[in-house]
């Protein structure tokens, strides 16, 4: 009987074990299920570089690229910003913070991590718009650079922690070595430390940046959702998120706008998994 | 010759600097809402209906939604997680199959949020005819903080070390009844640590619940599972940016309603953390 209950008990922690690749296989096949309808009526190549995204109009013309080019805009304005800040805040943690001071440090970026996405964008709505409104004297201050600013914060804890951790793997020996050999502390970590896990570092960038392109409130609420082609960085700018957070409210199940909008999350989902199975590789070459 | 010392000071002022710009945001956000939003805080505001379409009254029923849509998440997510980490730890072995598992609880993790509740809209509500509900809502959420608890999970069971289990194994226990006596007693606080963690990101999540359970306006409790129900983020979403007139005191005492919630359990989280590695008898 014992054993009849733990053979049943096996069995449930294999199948919860693999319930991971079957959910993410769940994921994709319901967004395909939903979204490849949409291709019966715009080609593949029209809906991926269409110029204009008016859902609702008689045609409605369903064309994302400047949907892409939105996300694109924002993620690079976000990347500019956090990767030397959260790159330099990771070596300041695993090199130079006094031990005390690391573990506040470390606290803090979790904390950051943690404030949920909404919030975020409701405090970048009263302090960040106007400030940028009244820099650049723009005539609304929800624009690309408000959501990179924005973005590059949520993309930080992501960067700070994994490249604190790649820092942190490095064997002690090449430190020592280094400093052996006459080489200040700064040299050490320019010359020997960063190269060495600069791996683990690139995969920290792309996991921050990965994060960035699928964040979706704190932009819906301070891009200003214009759908148009961006040309520089202080215009509104719609997301292929906010696209989706926005619109799917009012879309009719089944209808061509709603097949679209599931088109847009197998966009998301690919980048998405390209971006972090490509990171693990970064990740993996390291434990090797 | 430049001198590599004054070289050395001047990177790590730009370190620190490049800290400071984290921290000192960081900081100023969670001062500026706590300013702002507990002088809002009262009574009323906590126990009270909204009226006059969310610009008066309170946010109850946001709360108990959001209370609602954690709980049910949890329950879907602890099991599972808790079962798959313990397949990771003690039986995986090392091989292509567990490369791709692992795999696939980091795509589960990377997969926007939006895309969840476009997931959870075409599963559970379209599909399963579960409509709106606090059932999808729930499940939606269960299934993305998933890869939170595994991954927490098996870190506590996998700390838990080696000889533990050999000396159960060598006593005559089975298998099962090691990890089950000696295996997770010993990993309870880093489990519990995942499944806050879980919590807070379930609690503070929109996107996910926006098609699958979120009511814009409903000033009544939920009567079942299958009732939609507000909820705090996305309360706060509405109000600061759907309804043009809101008092700003509102806003931010939602704001810090849902801050102080989730912050809460992060912090419960980093002191269970904290004690267990104090604690630590190996």
């Amino acid at each position: 009987m014992r054993k009849f209950k733990e053979f049943i008990i096996e069995k449930l922690i294999v199948i919860c074990g693999l319930a991971s690749i079957f959910f993410v296989a769940l994921i994709f096949l319901f967004l395909l299920k939903e979204g490849l309808a949409v291709f019966n009526t715009v080609g593949p190549f029209k809906f991926l570089f269409g110029k204009s995204w008016y859902p609702i109009s008689e045609p409605a013309q369903l064309g994302i690229l400047p949907l892409i080019l939105g996300s694109l805009l924002v993620t690079l304005g976000a990347a500019v910003i956090s990767i030397p800040i959260g790159v330099g805040c990771a070596v300041y943690i695993a090199e130079i913070a006094p031990a005390k001071t690391k573990e506040i440090l470390k606290a803090g970026i979790e904390l950051l991590a943690a404030i949920p996405s909404v919030v975020l964008g409701f405090i970048g709505m009263i302090t960040l718009v106007p400030l940028v409104k009244s820099i650049f004297h723009l005539p609304t201050g929800l624009t690309a650079l408000s959501g990179s600013i924005m973005l590059a914060f949520m993309a930080m804890p992501t960067i700070v922690s994994i490249a604190e951790d790649a820092l942190y793997s490095i064997p002690k020996t090449y430190k020592e070595g280094a400093l052996a050999l006459g080489a200040t502390h700064w040299q050490t970590i320019w010359r020997v430390m960063l190269p060495a896990a600069s791996s683990g570092i690139l995969a920290a960038v792309m996991l921050g940046i990965g994060r960035v392109i699928g964040e979706t409130m704190a932009v819906m609420m301070i891009t200003g959702n214009a759908a148009v082609m961006p040309n520089n960085i202080l215009v509104p700018v719609r997301t292929l998120t906010a696209t989706i957070a926005a619109e799917m409210g009012e879309a009719v199940v089944g209808s061509e706008h709603y097949f679209a909008l599931f088109a847009i999350g197998i966009v998301l989902f690919i980048i998405s998994f390209a971006i972090n199975v490509t990171a693990d590789l970064f990740l993996h070459k390291r434990q090797q | 010759m430049r001198n590599p010392y004054r070289t050395q000071r001047v990177a790590f002022f730009f370190l620190l600097l490049a800290t400071l710009l984290i921290v000192i945001p960081v900081g100023l956000i969670v001062v500026v809402i706590i300013q702002k939003g507990l002088p809002a805080i009262n009574w009323q505001f906590l126990s009270d209906m909204p009226r006059q379409g969310m610009r008066a009254g309170g946010i109850f029923p946001a709360i108990v939604g959001t209370l609602y849509l954690v709980s049910g998440a949890i329950l879907f997510a602890l099991p599972i997680g808790l079962l798959a980490a313990i397949y990771l730890s003690e039986y995986a072995k090392d091989n292509l199959l567990t490369r791709i598992i692992k795999l696939a609880i980091v795509n589960l993790a990377g997969v926007p949020s939006v895309v969840y509740g476009l997931f959870g809209l075409a599963l559970f509500v379209v599909f399963l005819k579960f409509g709106a509900s606090i059932l999808a809502g729930s499940l939606t959420l269960g299934i993305m903080i998933l890869p939170v608890i595994i991954t927490t999970s098996r870190e506590a069971l996998e700390s838990v070390p080696q000889s533990f289990r050999e000396v159960s194994l060598s006593l005559g226990a089975s298998k099962w009844q090691t990890i089950r006596h000696i295996v997770l007693p010993n990993a309870i606080p880093g489990i519990l640590t995942g499944t806050i963690l879980g919590l807070g990101r379930a609690a503070g999540e929109t996107a996910p619940i926006l098609f699958t359970v979120a009511a814009f306006y409903l000033p009544r409790l939920p009567k079942s599972i299958f009732d939609q129900a507000m909820a705090l983020p996305y309360h706060l979403y509405v109000i600061s940016t759907q309804v043009p007139n809101v008092d700003e005191k509102i806003r931010y005492g939602t704001a810090f309603v849902l801050l102080t919630l989730v912050l809460f359990m992060n912090l419960v989280a980093i002191i269970i953390r904290y004690k267990f590695r104090k604690k630590k008898k190996w």
